[in-house]
């Protein structure tokens, strides 16, 4: 390996750099001549055209393609009408997969905010709190893959021999039989899903922790003074106070979760029934070309946070009245 | 941002309490206890799982092959960095791995530069410029962070292989890139896919910045380009920072996008090799704690180092009352 075969790659990121910098300059030449003559409209049109149109181009225009596509057969040729949806709601396959993703958004969501505030409330104002929140947190910064690689050693299986998979280590200390985990439905389901809940609880943590510093001492202190106990201060004091920040943890792992395509592809590659939405809808557009089952997978995921999207613009539009 | 509290704040200890009976201390001490036992648990689980892919990656592959890596320590002369050398530069199977993580540097550096810019420029247009509409597309916006990037996949390949033709009308013509070249299709997706967060991070740092000194700068006669550069640029930086890093994570960590828009083997950034290493399993399995954890190392560096910066944005974004 020698590092000229390299050269071609910085080369492209030295053009890449230059050109980029190159068009910031001539957007800013052309702010600063449109903020002289005091034309706020046409300012904004300068600052905002790089952002609009990519999204334009790259999100919006893509996204209604992908809505009609769902209506087309695999190659787009042939209008189909709702064959696609039947598809996805009939053929048994399509239907563990939607039975596989409904599981995911609501035990992945629920465990990691469940565990990142029961964590958060025992680490709170403990000894060492910046070194247990920065452990947890930790895997925030590995990638899906890199965690479940991290995983799919900790699940490993040998049919003979000493066991070098962590899990099936402490099956044999145990004195149990060991299992090839990955092919065990539906239990591998869950496996699968441990490892985006150990990535999550970290994030759930920080937030959480974070939530729990500004609940009001003086509540906490009143209601210990009439004599609450402790799980009556957590639930009916505690909970109500961080209420919001959960929810925002809730949701955006929700988000996370239905997005999730690494893990099933570096796991199992959506097989031993395994499979999710966001897989499968890469699974059919591009190892099956099937652009319109691909499609028609994409949109059930969107569908599936419409009603986020709906919640979180209300939540902005509340926000900001209340601001005003 | 004024619900967002420092994270590092110590809580103020618990008051001793007066009175308490010795039954009463036996459980509070009991209770406490266990509640760091719990701690301790958790924190070993969470960490366990990585450390032992670590200590994976440094022993000679007979061993990797014949026992588990907490036999180590048992046998600690075992340890070998060879297994990071074939990766990196082998020019056998599963090695040269080195053209990918340059492949990742290249796409990261671009893809986190872009995105981050236009989004500063956009955000700013957003919260300090009036023009009509200006709320509506700011909801658009905000709106278009939950739309699953899968929704964009198909038809943005197509974009870029055949163009855009409304009928026979050509508006874009194919983009016809090929080899190493590939990688600028990987830059403008990461950026189109990062707009949506950075801009509505920025958004809400932007906006928080005191309206007396956007005024007084107006009224001294500056320009907007000229606020924009000179007064809040320097005071958003910690936010800038903090969505950096964020883009930097998410380009870096990202498999799907570089799978899809960097196929060729060329082109391919490491995530991507990595996972399709994982999901086949095949000849070769033992190099693969090495090979994941050349691709974890730069950003748990990264995340460690910068933690409070990207916690910081963590809180900005998310914690809303």
């Amino acid at each position: 390996m020698e590092i000229s075969a390299l050269i071609d790659r910085f080369g492209l990121l030295a053009i890449g750099l230059v050109a980029f910098f190159a068009i910031l300059l001539g957007l800013y030449g052309l702010a600063e001549l449109a903020s002289r003559r005091d034309r706020s409209r046409a300012v904004a049109f300068v600052f905002l055209a790089p952002a609009v149109l990519f999204l334009l181009v790259g999100l919006v225009y893509p996204a209604l393609r992908t809505i009609a596509m769902s209506f087309f057969n695999k190659d787009g040729s042939e209008f189909v009408g709702l064959d696609n949806y039947v598809w996805a709601v009939s053929d048994p396959d399509a239907l563990q997969i939607l039975i596989n993703t409904a599981l995911w958004i609501v035990v992945v969501p629920a465990l990691s905010t469940a565990l990142g505030l029961v964590y958060a409330v025992l680490i709170d104002g403990r000894r060492g709190e910046r070194v247990y929140k920065a452990l947890v947190f930790l895997p925030m910064g590995i990638s899906f893959v890199g965690a479940s690689i991290i995983w799919k050693f900790i699940y490993q299986y040998k049919g003979s021999g000493e066991q070098i998979g962590l899990l099936n280590q402490v099956m044999v200390w145990l004195g149990l039989q060991p299992v090839n985990w990955l092919t065990q439905f539906p239990g591998n389901n869950f496996l699968l899903m441990v490892v985006l809940i150990w990535i999550e609880v970290g994030f759930a943590t920080v937030v959480l922790s974070a939530a729990l510093k500004g609940v009001p001492l003086e509540i906490v202190e009143a209601a210990r003074i009439d004599g609450a106990k402790p799980s009556q201060i957590f639930w009916n004091v505690t909970v109500p106070s961080i209420r919001s920040a959960v929810v925002v943890v809730a949701v955006t792992v929700f988000i996370a979760t239905l997005k999730l395509f690494d893990i099933v592809r570096a796991m199992t590659g959506g097989h031993y029934s395994t499979d999710v939405l966001a897989h499968n809808m890469v699974e059919q557009a591009f190892r099956l070309y099937n652009d319109g089952r691909g499609a028609t997978m994409a949109v059930v995921l969107f569908l599936l946070v419409v009603p986020v999207v709906i919640y979180q613009v209300r939540n902005m539009r509340r926000q900001e009245l209340e601001a005003r | 941002m004024s619900t967002v509290v420092d994270p590092d704040a110590k809580a103020p200890e618990k008051p001793v309490r007066i009175g308490e009976s010795r039954g009463e201390r036996l459980r509070r001490v009991l209770s406490s206890r266990i509640a760091s036992i719990a701690a301790i648990v958790i924190a070993a689980l969470w960490t366990i799982p990585t450390f032992g892919l670590f200590i994976s990656s440094i022993r000679p592959e007979n061993d990797i092959r014949t026992s588990g890596w907490w036999n180590f320590f048992t046998d600690p002369g075992s340890f070998t960095l060879d297994t990071y050398n074939y990766v990196l530069y082998s020019d056998s199977q599963g090695g040269g791995l080195i053209v990918n993580l340059v492949n990742t540097i290249v796409i990261t550096i671009v893809g986190v530069v872009v995105p981050v810019a236009f989004a500063a420029m956009a955000a700013y247009a957003l919260s300090w410029i009036d023009f009509k509409g200006r709320n509506l597309l700011y909801i658009g916006i905000f709106a278009l962070q939950v739309v699953p990037l899968q929704m964009a996949l198909i038809p943005l390949l197509s974009f870029f292989s055949n163009g855009l033709q409304i009928g026979s009308f050509t508006i874009m013509p194919a983009w016809e890139l090929n080899g190493v070249n590939t990688i600028v299709q990987v830059w403008v997706a990461h950026s189109i896919f990062g707009l949506p967060l950075a801009i509505f991070l920025l958004h809400n740092f932007m906006r928080e910045l005191p309206g007396d000194v956007m005024e007084a700068a107006r009224i001294d006669g500056a320009s907007h380009s000229q606020i924009f550069r000179k007064v809040v640029l320097p005071l958003v930086t910690p936010a800038l920072a903090s969505i950096g890093i964020f883009q930097f994570l998410w380009v870096w960590n990202d498999f799907l996008v570089g799978r899809t828009f960097a196929p060729g083997a060329a082109t391919r950034p490491l995530t991507a090799v990595l996972g399709d290493m994982a999901g086949t399993w095949g000849f070769g399995w033992t190099r693969l704690p090495a090979a994941a954890f050349v691709a974890i190392l730069v950003p748990l560096i990264v995340f460690l180092l910068l933690q409070r910066y990207f916690v910081r944005g963590l809180l900005a974004g998310s914690v809303k009352g």
